[in-house]
């Protein structure tokens, strides 16, 4: 996926521009209640600049209600710019979706209409050969392709669809490069994934996340409350004898309001769904992300995530009396017709480490291809019958009494083999047992660190695998997760899913299977992979087009840099309230009390250029805070003691102080430049 | 300012701090219903009252039931109170003969007294006889505290619970803190009061002929009992007009020390309490440490600028600190300092006038009250007044790491967010709003004794009290009249129970979350930042709401004053 | 709704009831009982009697007009001060003309009777109730000459007086250091009655 990636390049500036303009309409203004006040009070200075309002000069006047349009039309443009970046990736979406065309089945063999795909039913099948788009998302039904889904994932390495089993999902607007599948459409029309992704990563669909809401009422409470104080000013001003403009109040009221927050909020929620979709994540809402954020537990698959997603042989234990020459030559036979890396693995070590050199299988060889019933694989060799697996799958292949000496010290390599972090498979010729190959987990350069990183942001990590527990505990230590799950079935993971919710924990996990669509569904963020089945997606709250379960953590860290964002900014809007009160109320109570003035710490010029300063940074603060908006504030994981003295001193003091500066600046420009 | 007066607040703090834990346990006792030692002695009485009123203490109540009952006791409460000051001049018990108190100054001073505010219009010892203090003004005294610590109750098992729907039962919490808490310290702090010398007398007044052989009509009456519970409920009603500057409410240094501690006593242990209730003390402490920053630095300030005097006056050749309207026997530290304890917490009593303080010496007590008395604050209201700002500053803030913010294991979300800034924003629309009508209208115009700025101050004190259920006063103003009495009255109802509805429906939507469990990146609520935090949420919260009316009032005065511009 | 609050009659007004008997009767009647029993003299009022006749409270403060006494503070309570059923202070402001009118016209009086000593603050100064009872020492000292005068005494005889009535604080800072007027101005009909 293509987007501009400069923030304020042209082609996203200029549509912004006219679009914060169409914002200006009051029914959508009226969704952000402080803008929509900002805007009312602008409207009515305007009005009374037409009905001329006494004591004021109308240069000021005209430069006040100029100021207060601005500061509603940056709040515009800050949303506008955001959606305008989201529409700009969907653009590539929306012109793939554009050229769809659906063969629908019409159930008579393989004859088909072409019928455009925004018609497409939910239920209905359709033809998709070679060549094809896929028009619409639904589930493989029949057949086997490769498809290219570089259109949503941008990764251009076809991946495998069918019939049946984990990978039977297929996604609107990706192409079939080989074979023909059918397909049954599982999405209403509009409803399918890409039409979800375009409206999501433009923000036409978004709906305001329960921090969201929260914020939003506590910003409505600030503007009732300032309300309420600067509508009582006049009353009190005719108790000391005077009157005080109503441009003047205006103005207050205005800069006390948090209008920066309130202007860059939904810019803010936009720009961090937009931020997880170039990180190739889909959220099916904003809520989800916000719940990464507050993710207290990750629930990682071992394999993938933690470790690379192969194990490698590593060494050979043979049994007392057995050469390790013949029982690496037997695990090679065994397994060179496997073609798994585990398989490959095994045949290089015997060829390296051993010198091992038989090259192929001798003509006549019979493969026993790995079965779930029989749980083992291996070859026939001249009659000769090698197996390798599981011990137990072995000895139910070979039932040998346990009490052989031979049987006992294989259970004693296994073991070890275990306890050191490794899968034991034993190898068994002629149903004499030869002894086991050691293959080892390789754990991921650099999780230990994450780990670590992730305990200090309080969160905790447990390791799920199908491991015995053994195993499990010795990967678990080697890569510093917190708990693990070992042997576990779906419904293990379910369990501990609630298990944790109950505690009051929320819980992350990621999953790919069907089996996985309970506990993706459980849990409070579920992160499906792309390449899963359509209920593992459905399922899910969130769907990672690249099929990397590590991003787990980054979604976390970018849920937690959206809340942090909103917070930052929320506590730097109410902060610059500070230095605008010692801006305005000198300014306009110094003609009811002289001795006022002394409460213009900053030395501003007039009252006049003291209001318009203020006024003027208020509006100004809005487009300079829009890249911090829009990128959202720096994030490193770290305990949120530190990062909320981080935080609190960057926005807090920095908010207290900056309009001091700021306004004294503008102070000095308005007055310098004659303005007021 | 001298080092005796720093001894004194020192001392004042050290010993209050030493308090928090012994009254917190006891407190802690009473929230979860244990049996005490007390309950040999008051235990039938404690029955015998359900059984009579058909209360099953047992039964556990959702937030609006709770409401509901707490507001149905309150207005028979507020009846009654009524009903015996109209019916004054036919009831026994009055010495002095005093008639019926008029219409409104009974609907006020029944507000007044019900709202735990005990805002006085009135002089007592020339208006009310000693059965309407006793019956209709001290029941309220007690019954108006307990209810502030029910409430509290309430809200913390809100933190304390886990997804239940009950946040306890109102008539259990009020009747046991009255029985077991209240009416026991009373007794002994009432004793040691009048060995003190206060009267406790149901004679009406005494006549002296004095030295100079002129005659003095000296009031008395049942003193001491109303004042054990005036400061220790927070009320602050005084039985004379006085109030706490009268000798036979408060004769000595000591009986003014033991006063100001009473004030506070039951505040800081509440929030030991909480911290206790919610399973980790190191919360109420850090409470209690924001609000001690919040309160030092209050009496600092007034202490200086009493100390520092009124250049005004310096100017005629009266220098020294500002003794207007203060008691010898008391000086100027343990004015400033009654001062800000009074109106730290929600009581109001004085022991020096507040009206003739320097401008801005009297502008921190008005300014304690208008951030809503949550410096420890009243019995009960104090607690609950600073949780909704802890929610507040825990949302704004606790974004900032990156979590839905969390206070004490329970998620802050958009329902709590809306009822702390409705009970918040009922404060300044009451104190605004009011004093904004009363600077208008020619009824409330007539108030004020003062000219200037300091005029206003007094109307804007008298809303900012009446509202904050303080009671208080810059006691120039003339609040007698029947504006004066309908409008303090409504402020004092609205800001009572506009504030404690919302806050048991926070009780309710927070007894039903699930408990979250602390890690280390949840936001830290105890700790230097936090309070820090929680200090800067509640100064720049309540600076910049009032800050217009207060460069009106106190600031212009200050002004008026340092360059000497009288009105 | 309608259920929780008819619930709630019966417990309100029974209770409304109860605690007015408890708290409203019992507790301050019981209490009487107890200070009239225990500590008689401060229950009625700390008052003060020559023989049948009751001159005043040890608490109260009273007015003192003559050259012969020490004065006390300006008092705000009734109309003409010390006015021990109508405590009050003055409750003017800062920036009050009035407040600084009459300090004037007080600082005045004082000057002219007590030339070049400066002004004590708190005789110039209304308290808060109106019936403070004490005055500062620095205040007693400054109207010894006056006193001394009118009482045919030297000076010395009664500064020392004063001094030996200067009550000092509890603990050293528990209250000011302070005169008891009406003790003082007892002693000194004692002492040095007037001619």
């Amino acid at each position: 996926m293509t987007a501009p990636n400069s923030m304020f390049s042209a082609a996203l500036v200029i549509p912004a521009m006219r679009d914060a303009v169409k914002k200006l309409k009051p029914r959508e203004l009226s969704r952000n209640p402080v803008m929509f006040v900002t805007a009312s009070v602008a409207a009515l200075l305007t009005l009374l600049l037409a009905l001329g309002e006494p004591g004021l000069s109308t240069g000021f006047q005209v430069q006040l209600a100029l100021w207060l349009w601005l500061t509603v039309l940056f709040g515009t443009f800050a949303e506008a710019l955001a959606e305008g970046r989201g529409r700009a990736q969907a653009a590539s979406l929306r012109a793939t979706k554009a050229e769809l065309k659906a063969k629908l089945m019409l159930g008579v063999g393989d004859t088909y209409e072409l019928v455009p795909a925004t018609q497409l039913e939910k239920g209905e099948i359709v033809l998709v050969e070679t060549g094809d788009l896929i028009p619409a998302d639904g589930e493989v039904i029949e057949g086997v392709a490769s498809v290219n889904e570089a259109a949503i994932t941008g990764e251009s390495a076809p991946v495998i669809r069918e019939a049946g089993g984990d990978r039977s999902a297929v996604t609107a607007g990706t192409r079939v490069i080989s074979d023909q599948i059918k397909v049954r459409v599982t999405a209403e029309p509009g409803q399918g994934f890409l039409d979800r992704m375009i409206a999501l990563v433009e923000g036409a669909e978004r709906r305001k996340t329960p921090n969201e809401i929260a914020l939003t009422i506590l910003l409505v409470g600030l503007t009732i409350i300032f309300l309420i104080a600067v509508s009582t000013i006049p009353a009190f001003a005719s108790y000391a004898g005077g009157a005080i403009p109503v441009a003047l109040l205006a103005a207050l009221l205005i800069t006390l309001i948090p209008t920066t927050i309130a202007a860059l909020l939904s810019a803010i929620g936009i720009a961090g769904m937009d931020r997880l979709v170039r990180f190739n994540v889909l959220a099916k809402s904003g809520r989800a992300v916000e719940a990464a954020g507050d993710v207290d537990v990750l629930l990682l698959d071992k394999t993938g995530t933690i470790t690379i997603g192969d194990r490698q042989a590593s060494e050979f234990r043979a049994l007392a009396g057995v050469e390790t020459d013949m029982l690496a030559e037997a695990a090679l036979l065994a397994s060179l017709a496997d073609e798994t890396p585990e398989g490959r693995s095994i045949v290089a070590l015997a060829r390296e480490r051993y010198a091992i050199r038989v090259q192929a299988l001798p003509a006549g060889s019979e493969i026993i291809p790995f079965t779930a019933q029989t749980r083992l694989s291996g070859v026939t060799v001249a009659g000769v019958t090698i197996h390798k697996g599981a011990v137990d799958s072995i000895l139910k292949a070979h039932p040998l009494e346990d009490a052989l000496p031979a049987v006992q010290e294989m259970r004693r390599i296994t073991d070890e083999i275990a306890r050191a972090g490794g899968t034991p498979l034993a190898v068994i010729r002629d149903g004499r047992l030869l002894g086991a190959i050691h293959l080892k987990d390789v754990v991921k350069s650099g999780v230990r660190e994450r780990f670590v990183e992730l305990r200090k942001m309080g969160i905790r990590t447990v390791m799920i695998t199908g491991d015995n527990p053994l195993t499990a505990a010795a990967i678990a230590a080697e890569a510093g997760v917190d708990d693990f799950l070992a042997e576990a079935t779906p419904e293990d993971k379910l369990a501990l899913i609630r298990r944790e919710q109950a505690e009051g924990r929320l819980v992350a996990m990621c999953g790919d299977g069907t089996n996985d669509a309970p506990a993706l569904a459980q849990a409070d963020v579920g992160v499906a992979m792309n390449t899963g089945t359509q209920a593992a997606r459905e399922a899910g709250n969130m769907v990672d087009l690249d099929s990397d379960p590590t991003k787990l953590i980054e979604v976390v860290g970018l849920g937690k840099q959206l809340l942090m964002t909103r917070g930052a900014l929320t506590t730097f809007s109410v902060a610059n309230d500070v230095a605008k009160y010692f801006a305005i109320i000198p300014a306009i109570f110094v003609a009811l009390y002289p001795g006022l003035g002394v409460l213009n710490v900053m030395g501003l010029a007039t009252p006049e250029s003291a209001v318009l300063s203020a006024i003027i940074f208020n509006a100004l603060i809005i487009p300079c805070l829009v890249p911090l908006a829009l990128k959202g504030v720096r994030y490193r994981p770290m305990p949120a003691g530190p990062l909320l003295a981080r935080n609190l001193s960057v926005y807090g003091l920095g908010g207290l102080v900056a309009p001091f500066v700021g306004i004294k600046l503008i102070d000095l420009a308005v007055s310098g430049l004659n303005l007021a | 300012m001298t080092v005796a007066g720093w001894g004194l607040i020192l001392l004042f703090v050290a010993i209050l701090l030493a308090l928090a834990k012994p009254m917190g346990l006891w407190l802690f006792a009473l929230y979860e219903g244990r049996i005490t030692p007390l309950h040999r002695v008051l235990g039938p009485v404690e029955r015998g009252f359900y059984r009579l009123a058909g209360i099953d203490p047992n039964e556990e109540q959702g937030w609006r039931r709770y409401a509901l009952h707490m507001l149905l006791f309150n207005v028979a409460l507020l009846i009654f109170t009524y009903a015996v000051l109209r019916l004054q001049g036919v009831l026994p018990v009055n010495p002095q003969g005093f008639g019926a108190v008029g219409a409104d100054g009974a609907f006020n001073t029944a507000i007044s007294f019900t709202t735990n505010t005990n805002w006085q219009w009135y002089s007592g010892e020339a208006t009310l006889s000693n059965l309407s203090q006793m019956l209709g003004l001290t029941i309220q005294n007690f019954l108006s505290a307990a209810t502030g610590i029910a409430i509290a109750f309430a809200l913390f098992r809100g933190f304390a619970r886990r997804e239940v729907k009950t946040i306890g039962n109102f008539w259990a919490d009020m009747t046991r803190v009255t029985l077991y808490l209240l009416l026991p310290i009373c007794i002994v702090y009432a004793i040691f009061l009048i060995a003190s010398g206060v009267p406790q007398t149901l004679a009406g007044s005494v006549d002296a002929t004095t030295l100079e052989g002129v005659k003095q009509t000296i009031a008395l009456g049942p003193v001491a009992s109303q004042e054990a519970i005036k400061m220790l409920g927070t009320n602050g009603g005084g039985f004379f007009n006085a109030n706490s500057a009268h000798p036979f409410e408060n004769p000595t240094a000591l009986t003014n020390l033991v006063q100001m501690l009473s004030i506070l006593a039951i505040g800081v242990g509440l929030t030991w309490c909480f911290g206790r209730a919610v399973g980790d003390t190191r919360q109420g402490w850090a409470i209690l440490a924001a609000m001690g920053v919040l309160f030092v630095a209050g009496v600092a300030v007034t202490y200086w600028q009493e100390a520092a005097g009124n250049p005004v006056l310096h100017q005629l050749g009266a220098l020294g600190g500002n003794m207007e309207g203060k008691e010898v026997r008391f000086g100027i530290a343990a004015s400033a300092l009654f001062a800000v304890v009074t109106t730290a917490a929600s009581c109001g009593a004085v022991n020096a006038m507040h009206d003739s303080f320097t401008a801005l010496g009297g502008m921190i007590p008005l300014f304690n009250m208008q951030i809503g008395e949550v410096v420890v604050g009243g019995v009960g209201a104090g607690i609950y007044g600073f949780l909704l700002f802890a929610i507040l500053a825990v949302f704004v803030a606790g974004l900032m790491v990156g979590r839905t913010p969390e206070y004490v294991g329970k998620k802050i979300e958009a329902r709590e967010v809306k009822l702390a800034v409705l009970a918040i924003a009922i404060l300044p629309l009451v104190i605004l709003g009011f004093t904004a009508i009363a600077s208008v209208l020619p009824a409330g115009l007539a108030g004020p004794l003062n000219k200037g700025p300091h005029g206003f101050s007094e109307i804007l004190y008298a809303f900012t009290s009446c509202a904050g259920n303080n009671g208080s006063a810059f006691a120039g103003l003339t609040a007698g009249t029947p504006f004066y009495n309908g409008m303090l009255g409504v402020a004092m109802w609205l800001g009572r129970f506009f504030v404690i509805v919302p806050a048991l429906a926070i009780a309710g939507s927070l007894a039903a979350k699930r408990h979250v469990p602390a890690s280390s990146g949840s936001f830290p609520t105890t700790g230097g930042l936090w309070i820090g935090l929680l200090v800067g949420i509640i100064l720049i919260l309540g600076g910049l709401t009032f800050l217009p009316s207060l460069a009106l009032g106190p600031i212009a005065d200050h002004l008026a004053m340092v360059n000497g511009q009288l009105f | 709704m309608l259920s929780d609050l008819k619930s709630a009659l019966r417990p309100a007004l029974t209770l409304t009831l109860l605690f007015a008997a408890l708290l409203g009767l019992a507790y301050p009647l019981a209490l009487t009982g107890i200070g009239q029993a225990l500590f008689p003299e401060q229950a009625n009022g700390s008052l003060i009697r020559e023989g049948d006749r009751v001159i005043g409270s040890n608490l109260i403060g009273q007015k003192f007009t003559s050259n012969a006494y020490f004065h006390g503070r300006p008092s705000a309570a009734g109309s003409d001060g010390y006015d021990a059923s109508a405590s009050s202070g003055s409750n003017l402001g800062p920036t009050s003309k009035a407040l600084a009118e009459r300090v004037q016209g007080d600082v005045a009086t004082l000057s002219e009777t007590t030339p070049g000593s400066p002004v004590p603050p708190d005789l110039v100064t209304t308290s808060a109730s109106g019936l403070d009872p004490h005055i500062s020492p620095e205040a007693a000292f400054f109207q010894v000459e006056r006193v001394a005068k009118a009482r045919g005494a030297t000076e010395n005889e009664i500064r020392a007086l004063v001094r030996k009535s200067i009550e000092q604080p509890l603990l050293g800072f528990l209250g000011e250091p302070r005169v008891h007027l009406l003790q003082l101005n007892r002693s000194l009909d004692v002492r040095f009655p007037a001619r």
